[in-house]
């Protein structure tokens, strides 16, 4: 393969890797406080492009995205809040269900708000045409920005989670939750906090992406789908293991062109994804007891 | 060559030997008890038994031939049925049904003539609700048979569950602790109907803390402490076993 | 709401198929002299897809398990019997497996829509092998799926249905994002065809009606069956259920298949009746409807679907919802989780779901 292209392919499978990865780590942060799988997941990240893409209309940009993810993060909390709490003593059964429902409405609103069309969002260094040359290949700076933003959530998130008041509350509700509220934590707070900042991560990686990729309404789908399958890869609760999963998994889809028509790209991900959980649920590097459901 | 014979059985937790070589037989027409202190590992035995979990090492085999891996649902149709120490009948059923599903393993039509109603299939529903009534009234239920199970007292829930398992015409029945949860009075019904379920030819395992009901009823007593047998005998020799009697009721003092 | 156990009398489930079936003769006479026969045609499309709930409502209710790939196995029966019997024999003519085929009378001879002669599959040979391959697939992956439990099963059908949806989309010989059309009417019987248009509206709305009718009947009887009686033990409780010799594996392998075929089935006379399909029949949308249809039924209520189904897919269809036509679904599901009474979801799903630490036991 010509070197160009491979780095292109390269290139490509970061960043969608990077993306996945933001999914994946949304779906592991509300896994570890609640239990259940946020079918709703890559609904976050199609939000956050929708919006930044249209307020970058009226605002500059670095406030669009700023306010792109706190508004998704705010929606990811309303949800949780009106929809999710009174169900989840319930049951998990009810929880993921709902997430179902909440994925599919959430998606229509959009179509509702947006329209179909492909929405751009401009690049936050330079234009379309702009380009960094590398290793014989051209690629956009915006693909910096991604790798940066990247390496900038997962550092964040390490120090929240170890060093923050509210991140180790999290963790201890994760890990105990009637322990947790005996401290005098609110565990049911803490469930809220989990979405807001899954739903905001999610957001983030939709505004950092999406001058390259596009957005528009119906993304959500397929990057909770393809999300999902990173978290399972990396063993689901363990974001750490998920962006290295979420890069593995960006390489694969984009190098399979090499083998499979461009149309079915996206299926390579999803036999991947089966192929994972009928042989090792427990992902790559996550172990048997990790599987059973946290609590319900 | 006894019904069941279970040699060398041996099952680990992690590090916590549960079921540590453990060999003994039972017969036909006999009822063996295991007991031991809470944590012996003798529900660990039943399950390894019964198919519900596999052994580390050692065999089961009944009749002759070697059970040791068979799932639990191939177990079943060879002739073992078993009763469950948290009562396992299904709620939202009535008496009846759940001891229809005794009847399981003794008939055979499936999806196909299900759906058509064959009468083939028709006919053998029929018979299965005979053979169950007829378990129901040698247990004594027969006014519950209509209502649902979950609605049912404790003790009679008990003894659907015995029902079912009866249903199968077992040659071998696995009770785990059947009197937990029942008066004196139940106990001594429980312990007639355990002993007419022995004189059917039927050969018994039952694990159970009561000892009253174990000395009674049983012909063989094995007992378990920490995962390893440490001893075997009549009843009478098993009471005044110094082995046994230290670890019930610890260390004599004097 | 009224759940089909051994105490209903014997008769009680030939009421539903009953009632159903004098609906599928008396109504076409009855909305004609009304001036209302165009109505016929959603009633008859919406048969179609409450037959697909139904083999969903006997998978989830009753075996306990969730599906979103149920779309999926629509649109294999419908895209399959849609591609084989258009394609055009012509040219193999003289091939000796297509004059075995002619003589036994298993091809037909009619023209495309541009008047070019075809020779082709007969349409109810091709739909007997959609659902014989839907079938096969549902028996291929089913034994992996089932181990999966709560969201692992939940995606993985979620995955297979996506997996089918994007093969349909993008494969040129399926017709990409246009799907395939001008499908032949399928002949049960000579002089009875499924096929749309206004002058076999009224037979094919009783055709419509009488396998919906079937369908339940057939499941109605499963649920009173020995079969049916081991899933309903199998759904509150996988151990007792094994301990008293029912092989739970296959037992939900085979309601995974039953539900398949219902589904394909579907697909494949509603793509005879609409003459067409096109890949969003497999959508993860449509799979969502499908569960959405259930859970307002009562989840194990066969009836509850049939009546929430024909009610919902019929207003969904006549241009109620009108933009709002999938959020509705969506909505409809998230009010059901969280309005429904205790136990009739949560119970039955609880015992299938792996333990984890202070579960209930």
């Amino acid at each position: 393969m010509h070197s160009a292209l491979f780095v292109q392919y390269l290139v490509s499978g970061l960043i969608y890797g990077s993306i996945y990865a933001a999914v994946a780590i949304g779906f592991n942060i509300i896994y570890n406080a609640t239990g259940i799988i946020n079918f709703a997941q890559g609904e976050f990240a199609m939000l956050g492009g929708m919006l930044v893409a249209t307020l970058s209309l009226s605002v500059p940009l670095w406030l669009a995205v700023a306010a792109a993810v706190a508004l998704t993060a705010a929606a990811g909390a309303a949800v949780e809040r009106v929809f999710l709490r009174p169900v989840a003593r319930r049951g998990v059964f009810r929880m993921i269900v709902t997430t179902i429902g909440l994925s599919i409405v959430i998606r229509e609103a959009a179509l509702l708000a947006w329209g179909p069309s492909v929405r751009t969002v401009p690049f936050f260094s330079g234009n379309e045409v702009s380009s960094i040359s590398a290793f014989g290949a051209h690629f956009s700076p915006q693909v910096l920005w991604v790798l940066g933003a990247t390496a900038l959530v997962v550092a964040g998130l390490t120090c929240f989670f170890k060093f923050t008041m509210m991140g180790k509350a999290m963790r201890g509700c994760a890990a105990d939750r009637d322990g947790a509220s005996l401290c005098g934590i609110n565990p049911d707070f803490m469930v809220t906090v989990a979405f807001a900042l899954s739903a905001g991560i999610g957001a983030f990686a939709g505004c950092i992406v999406a001058p390259l990729t596009q957005t528009h309404y119906g993304i959500g789908a397929e990057l909770s789908i393809k999300g999902f399958t990173v978290a399972a890869f990396g063993g689901l609760g363990d974001s750490m293991a998920a962006v290295a999963a979420g890069l593995v998994l960006g390489m694969l889809e984009s190098f399979s062109i090499v083998f499979v028509p461009e149309a079915y790209k996206d299926v390579v991900t999803i036999c991947v994804l089966l192929a994972l959980l009928f042989v090792k649920p427990s992902g790559l590097f996550g172990s048997r007891s990790a599987i059973a459901l946290k609590d319900y | 060559m006894s019904l069941l014979e279970v040699s060398g059985l041996s099952r680990s937790f992690g590090g916590l030997k549960a079921v540590d070589d453990v060999g003994f037989a039972a017969e036909a027409d006999r009822i063996t008890a295991v007991i031991g202190p809470n944590g012996a590992g003798k529900s660990t035995l039943f399950n390894l038994i019964s198919g519900g979990l596999a052994p580390d090492s050692g065999r089961v085999s009944f009749d002759g031939s070697d059970i040791t891996r068979l799932p639990p649902h191939r177990v079943a149709r060879l002739g073992i049925s078993r009763t469950f120490q948290a009562i396992k009948i299904s709620k939202r059923m009535t008496a009846l049904e759940n001891v229809m599903i005794g009847r399981h393993v003794r008939s055979r039509s499936g999806f196909p003539s299900g759906m058509l109603a064959a009468p083939w299939a028709r006919a053998e529903e029929r018979s299965i609700r005979d053979a169950a009534m007829r378990a129901i009234e040698r247990l004594g239920i027969a006014e519950y048979r209509d209502r649902q199970a979950g609605g049912l007292p404790f003790g009679v829930q008990r003894s659907v569950e015995l029902a079912r398992a009866l249903a199968a015409e077992p040659r071998l029945l696995l009770l785990d602790e059947p009197a937990s949860g029942l008066n004196a009075r139940e106990t001594r019904v429980l312990a007639e109907l355990i002993l007419g379920i022995r004189g059917m030819g039927i050969a018994i395992l039952v694990v159970e803390h009561d000892m009253s009901l174990v000395m009674d009823v049983s012909d063989d007593v094995v007992v378990l402490n920490f995962g390893k047998k440490i001893a075997q005998g009549r009843p009478r020799e098993i009471q005044s076993n110094r082995e046994v009697i230290k670890i019930y009721l610890g260390e004599d003092d004097a | 709401m009224k759940r089909l156990t051994l105490k209903a009398e014997g008769a009680g489930r030939l009421v539903p198929p009953a009632i159903l079936a004098a609906c599928a003769f008396v109504l076409p006479p009855l909305l004609g002299a009304a001036g209302a026969a165009f109505l016929l045609t959603q009633l008859t499309m919406a048969a179609y897809y409450v037959l697909a709930s139904l083999g969903l409502c006997a998978l989830m209710g009753y075996a306990g398990q969730i599906s979103l790939g149920q779309a999926g196995f629509f649109a294999i029966g419908g895209y399959a019997s849609a591609f084989l019997c258009t394609r055009d024999l012509g040219p193999a003519a003289s091939a000796p497996l297509a004059r075995c085929l002619d003589l036994a009378g298993l091809l037909v001879r009619g023209a495309d829509p541009y008047g070019k002669a075809l020779l082709s599959l007969a349409p109810w040979l091709s739909g007997l092998l959609a659902v014989l391959l839907a079938a096969a697939v549902a028996a291929l992956i089913g034994t992996p799926v089932l181990r999966l439990k709560g969201h692992y099963l939940a995606m993985a059908t979620l995955g297979f249905g996506i997996v089918v949806e994007k093969v349909a989309r993008g494969s040129k010989a399926l017709g990409g994002a246009d799907g395939i059309s001008a499908v032949p009417g399928l002949a049960l019987w000579p002089g009875l065809e499924v096929t749309g248009g206004r002058a076999a509206r009224s037979a094919n709305f009783t055709i419509a009606w009488l396998v919906l009718a079937l369908g339940i009947l057939a499941l109605a009887n499963l649920v009173r069956s020995r079969p049916g009686r081991a899933l309903r033990a199998l759904r509150e409780g996988e151990e007792a259920a094994l301990a008293m010799g029912i092989d739970t594996a296959r037992y939900k392998l085979n309601v995974f298949v039953i539900a398949a075929v219902f589904a394909a089935v579907a697909g494949v006379l509603l793509t005879h009746y609409n003459g067409s399909i096109g890949p969003g029949e497999a959508s993860s949308t449509r799979s969502v409807r499908y569960v959405a249809i259930v859970a307002v039924g009562g989840m194990d209520n066969l009836v509850g679907t049939l009546a929430a189904g024909l009610v919902l897919n019929f207003l969904s269809l006549r241009g109620v919802f009108g933009n709002y036509d999938d959020a509705v679904f969506g909505a409809i599901l998230i009010l059901i989780m969280l309005l429904s009474p205790e136990g009739k979801a949560a119970r039955a799903f609880h015992s299938l779901l792996p333990r984890g630490k202070g579960a209930p036991r």
